[in-house]
């Protein structure tokens, strides 16, 4: 008799919160919270929470609350299934993931799976920064949606940017060893070849994942090869400590990045004293001219010590509202439905669209160069005084890119 | 050439010395306690999160003199209050004690001060090129951190080999047991000895910490490659562990700057066998596993020559 009271004890509240749990959106947010990502996963995690409080502001989506679900996947393909079931399990519908396209892959994969075998029960995966473009390739699925810019479409902006930089002559790749850094060098190659043939490739590096503590050999390499310009996709203390033995060798080169913002990036490139030396493309930075994007960052900034580094993850939140507002139901299936091909005003401005052949954002994209401000650069990075400056702005029409992807509707 | 030849000997050397500030202190408490401090690089990140703190309070110099004390309290005081209690239990108690260690301290350190990189600034008085050399600086810290391991190394050595202390050290290197069947105060020692050993890692954090990155996974990502450099050297060799940290920093700086693969050296793979995991191997360029060179060298040196290069006891 005690046995069971002391059963009904523990397993009373459990359906109470199972009940409770019906009230709530739960949107799953697997990303390394722990290991060498976590100071990217942390920022994104809160960025989520913001953007959520943001919604239940307004009184959520269909009346119901929104809340992030933290889950730490370390950085790893196998833990982050790990981590989905156990989602799915406590009554999650949604997932969201950014880091790591080894991860991205693996979710997608598991996510179509787990549609097939339990209809009924579906899960949308929302993808805010895995950039391998096979995502939406080869290996699309009906169940992935993605709001970043894959790599193929940052590099055709870089490369179209570099196009009209006369001055560019040698350029030097230096990028991660896995398969975003294999695609960014690849790319990078092919682009410049036919946009730029006179433009000589002098070096093409790959090196361990966030294992180098010293870059000083690498920056020796790029010096000894006469580069103007190096391209690299590097990111996290990837790119911080490649920026810092630069700075250290005193190597003045332009340098084209996709994450050049990232955490400790801007740290880097001012102290290696690069005045509007560093570019940077994605879709979107704080010192655009757009005044509702402007109060998010103030208010952002307010309340946690980062900037805004995911313009792409308020998009992804708030036309999950809209999607769901739309099919007038939270049910995954319907809002996918209401996803595709879903044209939006973007968080910067402008317009972009959630392209329903291959399930991939399209929006303006920017270029933009990191140093000292005027009067219209309101916000600096990491407090160091400098701040992001737009170079360059790409419409979303330009930015569209053919795909190879033939979707499986359910 | 000539010119990535030099520069690439220069950078090696640097990377070795840093190397050798850390594997010091390592190569000290292991010749002394028998102990494998696997929190050591721990205490070298605290050396790096204790110099930017008080550096940004009192400044740099003060902090490289007040870090390494602090955390050499730190070191005597987890000698005296958790090793020493875990002695009794044995080596295995010990090594899963420091290594539990490391990972209490890595979350504290977290706690305190995030999960981000810090601000950790080279002093004014040290940031401008000490020589340009083939149209590259080298930064006068970085010389400033070659000179500091050059003193430290020196001093280790006359203290180890002409002082009292450095006799009984250097007795309960062969013969520990004796050394306390002698009536030396033996815990004394060894909590002195374990007190030295952290703070010559905090010495190399408060030293490393502006050169590189400050900030909660730094001991993670140099810890590895410091027993490398102790097992190559010799384990409790502090000539060994000076060789093997110039030696390890010199193989890896060499190693990034080839480009070599077996397609280099042997023409193109034949067309046969592209889609295959010999295509992988052939097209690998030297620079591109440079990273674990330090680590193939362990597992030579553990295969053929177990006592390390310079070392004097069999383990």
């Amino acid at each position: 008799m005690r046995k069971l009271a002391m059963i009904a004890a523990v397993a009373l509240p459990m359906f109470g919160t199972a009940a409770f749990a019906q009230e709530t959106v739960k949107i799953g947010y697997i990303d390394p919270l722990s290991g060498g990502g976590a100071s990217v996963g942390e920022v994104g995690y809160k960025t989520f929470q913001f953007l959520a409080d943001e919604l239940n502001a307004k009184g959520g989506i269909l009346g119901k609350k929104v809340e992030i679900v933290p889950l730490d996947n370390k950085t790893n393909p196998q833990e982050s299934l790990i981590q989905a079931q156990k989602a799915i399990d406590a009554g999650v519908r949604y997932v969201t993931q950014g880091n790591g396209s080894s991860v991205a892959g693996a979710l997608s994969d598991f996510v179509t799976k787990f549609n097939d075998r339990n209809p009924g029960k579906e899960v949308l995966y929302f993808n805010y920064a895995a950039v391998d473009p096979v995502l939406t390739n080869d290996k699309c699925s009906f169940w992935h949606f993605r709001w970043d810019a894959n790599s193929d479409i940052k590099m055709e902006a870089l490369t179209n940017y570099m196009k009209g930089v006369p001055a560019i002559k040698k350029v030097y790749l230096i990028n991660q060893d896995y398969s975003f850094g294999e695609s960014v060098r690849t790319t990078a190659k092919k682009m410049l070849a036919s946009k730029r043939p006179d433009i000589q490739v002098v070096g093409d590096e790959l090196h361990p994942l966030l294992k180098i503590t010293d870059f000083a050999p690498y920056i020796a390499k790029i010096k000894a090869s006469g580069a103007d310009s190096v391209i690299t996709g590097n990111w996290g203390q990837d790119f911080a400590l490649l920026l810092k033995a630069a700075a250290d060798a005193g190597l003045k080169v332009n340098w084209y990045t996709y994450y050049a913002g990232g955490t400790g990036g801007p740290t880097a490139v001012k102290q290696a004293n690069l005045n509007h030396q560093v570019f940077q493309v994605g879709e979107g930075i704080p010192n655009i001219d757009h005044k509702p994007s402007q109060e998010f960052e103030k208010a952002l900034r307010a309340k946690y010590d980062f900037s805004l580094f995911y313009p792409r993850a308020v998009n992804e939140m708030r036309m999950f509202a809209a999607a769901a507002e739309k099919a007038k139901s939270l049910d995954p299936v319907k809002v996918a439905a209401a996803l595709e091909g879903m044209e939006w005003d973007v968080f910067n401005g402008g317009k972009g669209v959630m392209r329903k052949s291959d399930h991939q954002f399209f929006q303006p994209m920017y270029i933009s160069s990191l140093g000292e401000r005027s009067e219209k650069e309101p916000f600096d990075e990491e407090k160091t005084g400098w701040g992001w400056k737009m170079v360059a702005k790409i419409d979303t029409a330009a930015t569209e890119l053919p795909t190879t992807c033939k979707m499986e509707r359910p | 050439m000539l010119e990535l030849i030099v520069i690439s000997t220069l950078n090696g050397v640097l990377f070795g010395m840093l190397l050798f500030l850390m594997a010091s202190g390592l190569t000290v408490i292991f010749s002394m306690l028998g102990v494998l401090n696997f929190a050591h690089a721990s205490f070298y990140m605290l050396g790096a999160f204790f110099g930017f703190q008080i550096s940004r309070w009192v400044g740099f110099w003060p902090a490289l003199l007040i870090a390494p004390l602090l955390a050499g309290a730190i070191g005597a005081g987890v000698e005296r209050y958790g090793l020493r209690r875990v002695h009794k239990n044995g080596h295995v108690a010990e090594l899963l004690f420091t290594f539990g260690l490391a990972f209490a301290i890595e979350e504290i350190v977290q706690i305190i001060w995030g999960k981000s990189p810090v601000d950790f600034r080279v002093p004014p008085l040290l940031d401008f090129p000490a020589f340009t050399i083939f149209s590259t600086n080298y930064p006068a810290f970085k010389m400033f951190m070659l000179a500091v391991s050059i003193v430290i190394f020196v001093g280790l050595l006359v203290v180890l080999k002409k002082t009292r202390i450095g006799l009984i050290v250097q007795a309960a290197l062969t013969h520990p047991h004796m050394v306390g069947h002698l009536g030396h105060n033996v815990g004394r020692i060894f909590m002195l000895v374990f007190g030295v050993g952290t703070a010559l890692a905090a010495v190399a954090g408060v030293i490393a910490g502006p050169a590189l990155v400050t900030q909660s996974n730094m001991a993670g990502l140099l810890g590895p490659i410091l027993f490398v450099v102790v097992v190559v050297g010799g384990l409790g060799s502090l000539p060994g562990a000076f060789v093997a940290s110039l030696l390890i920093g010199l193989v890896q700086t060499f190693a990034v700057s080839m480009n070599g693969s077996l397609a280099g050296a042997f023409g193109p793979l034949s067309p046969d066998y592209a889609a295959t995991w010999l295509s992988d191997i052939w097209n690998v360029t030297i620079a591109q596993i440079a990273p674990i060179m330090p680590y193939l060298l362990l597992v030579l040196i553990l295969i053929f020559r177990p006592m390390g290069l310079l070392g004097t006891r069999d383990t």
